[in-house]
């Protein structure tokens, strides 16, 4: 009981910053996918072959390492950031790579004749983009990318390395300091199972609404 | 109605070393029916797909009321806009109907006179659903394609095109993926878009349409164009052997 007094609020505040560390990771990260895989398939060959080179550096290398070139080999460039921010870059560009392979196999499920279509009664590539691309390529993308994103709350654990205060860095100030580990460690995983439950729930529901036009019913 | 005419001049296209069209020529006359016929593989559909520029001939000419398609001057190739401006007036439908399936057959038929044609939303919606009466569908202009028969979606996409004010029509199979009971209600709609005199050119296995409705009937094979000649020259007095042979097996497939 005296834990939870005492160190209740601490891991509450922590597992605040982790939620707040994985949602706008997230958002970022797609948003950098979504970019990354637009520009690969619009974009002139060399500038398709940077950017591939681009993926395969970082789905290639691990994430800690990541971190540590970013937040302790930022500053020799000149970069130097505060822990969250540097641990918010680093999830960003961490997740970047594998969003926009999640969204160029979505686009890609998108069948030709659609766009050709589009194409053909005139209209231009920007709006076809906008509203036959996007919508029908993000329906098919959907489950993937809840999927890496329900990865990418594990990953925010890394973090705590950089000394961002999220839940693992919490947790493992409790456990020193008491040597509870077990209860430390139930207490993470709790946490996680909640976050992780409360996303494939949302992403389900998310997923059944914007496909029920899509399915024929009979 | 405006109605456009088509003049291909030895028109050759190639797929890496294979060579899908052999110097076609072909005129395709204002306001009348113009069937292309023959095996698959033949080179029908490419030809087509030519006359719109879906498909980049490499040589030889087609030019709609005069105007080069595709090219500004041979081998150099028109700006994006150049092209989206000539295919405005072409209007084409799709063997297998590629309606957007996000949005209901009035927003489908609206978003390219809203997006190309620039109308307010609530004329474009209008229009739609005038396109969507005059091919029998009014009462289905709030369901999505996958509420819709293969038949009614394959309307709601001539629907599509005609809402744009199309001079030309361009048919690549429309009926060959539909269950045969329902075919008659799509070609229904086309007789009644001919009989409007619009210029059309139909890809099809349909050979009762080509017979009936065509002004005239090209066959190819094996990327040539064989003959064109009135329904009647093709189906009832054919000359050439190949021609005798496709209705042969035709024929024969069709008898029970």
């Amino acid at each position: 009981m005296d834990l939870i007094e005492q160190y209740g609020p601490m891991l509450l505040r922590g597992f605040g910053v982790t939620v707040l560390c994985w949602i706008l990771g997230t958002i970022f990260g797609m948003a950098l996918g979504l970019v990354i895989a637009l520009v690969q398939r619009y974009a002139p060959r060399p500038v398709r072959w940077l950017i591939q080179v681009y993926i395969e550096v970082i789905r290639g290398t691990p994430f800690l390492v990541q971190l540590f070139v970013l937040y302790y080999g930022g500053p020799l460039v000149g970069l130097r950031l505060d822990a969250l921010p540097a641990g918010l870059l680093g999830l960003t560009i961490y997740g970047s790579p594998y969003f926009a392979e999640i969204f160029r196999s979505g686009f890609r499920a998108v069948p030709h004749g659609q766009i050709e279509a589009a194409r053909a009664i005139g209209m231009a590539e920007p709006a076809i983009i906008r509203r036959i691309l996007l919508p029908l390529g993000l329906v098919s993308a959907l489950p993937a990318l809840v999927n890496f994103s329900i990865i990418l709350t594990k990953e925010t654990v890394i973090l705590s390395i950089i000394t961002v205060p999220e839940l693992m860095y919490q947790v493992s100030r409790m456990s020193t300091e008491t040597f509870r580990y077990v209860e430390a460690n139930l207490v993470l995983a709790l946490f996680f199972w909640l976050l992780v439950e409360t996303i494939s729930r949302l992403g389900r529901r998310f997923e059944r609404r914007i496909t029920q036009h899509l399915i024929e019913r009979t | 109605m405006q109605a456009s005419s088509v003049e291909i001049r030895k028109v050759n296209k190639f797929y890496g070393p294979f060579h899908a069209l052999k110097d076609v020529d072909l005129s395709i006359p204002p306001g009348k029916v113009t069937c292309l016929i023959g095996p698959s593989g033949s080179g029908k559909s490419t030809l087509l797909r030519c006359i719109n520029f879906l498909e980049a001939y490499d040589s030889g000419e087609i030019r709609i009321d005069g105007q080069l398609i595709g090219y500004d001057s041979p081998g150099r190739k028109m700006t994006g806009r150049r092209l989206r401006e000539m295919r405005r007036g072409i209007g084409m439908v799709f063997q297998q109907f590629n309606l957007w399936p996000h949005m209901t057959a009035q927003q489908n038929v609206a978003e390219g006179l809203i997006r190309v044609r620039g109308l307010a939303r609530s004329e474009a919606e209008r229009r739609a659903a005038e396109a969507l009466a005059k091919v029998g569908l009014a009462d289905k202009m709030g369901n999505h394609p996958a509420r819709l028969s293969g038949g009614q979606q394959q309307r709601v996409a001539i629907a599509r095109a005609i809402a744009m004010e199309p001079r030309l029509m361009l048919f690549d199979e429309p009926t060959s993926a539909l269950d045969p009971e329902l075919v008659g209600e799509v070609l229904n709609v086309m007789k009644a878009l001919a009989a409007e005199g619009m210029t059309m050119v139909v890809v099809t296995h349909e050979m009762g349409f080509a017979a009936h409705v065509a002004d005239q009937v090209a066959f190819m094979e094996k990327g040539e164009l064989v003959a064109v000649d009135s329904p009647q020259g093709i189906f009832q007095v054919p000359k050439d052997a190949r021609i005798q042979n496709f209705l042969r097996t035709y024929h024969e497939r069709n008898s029970f």
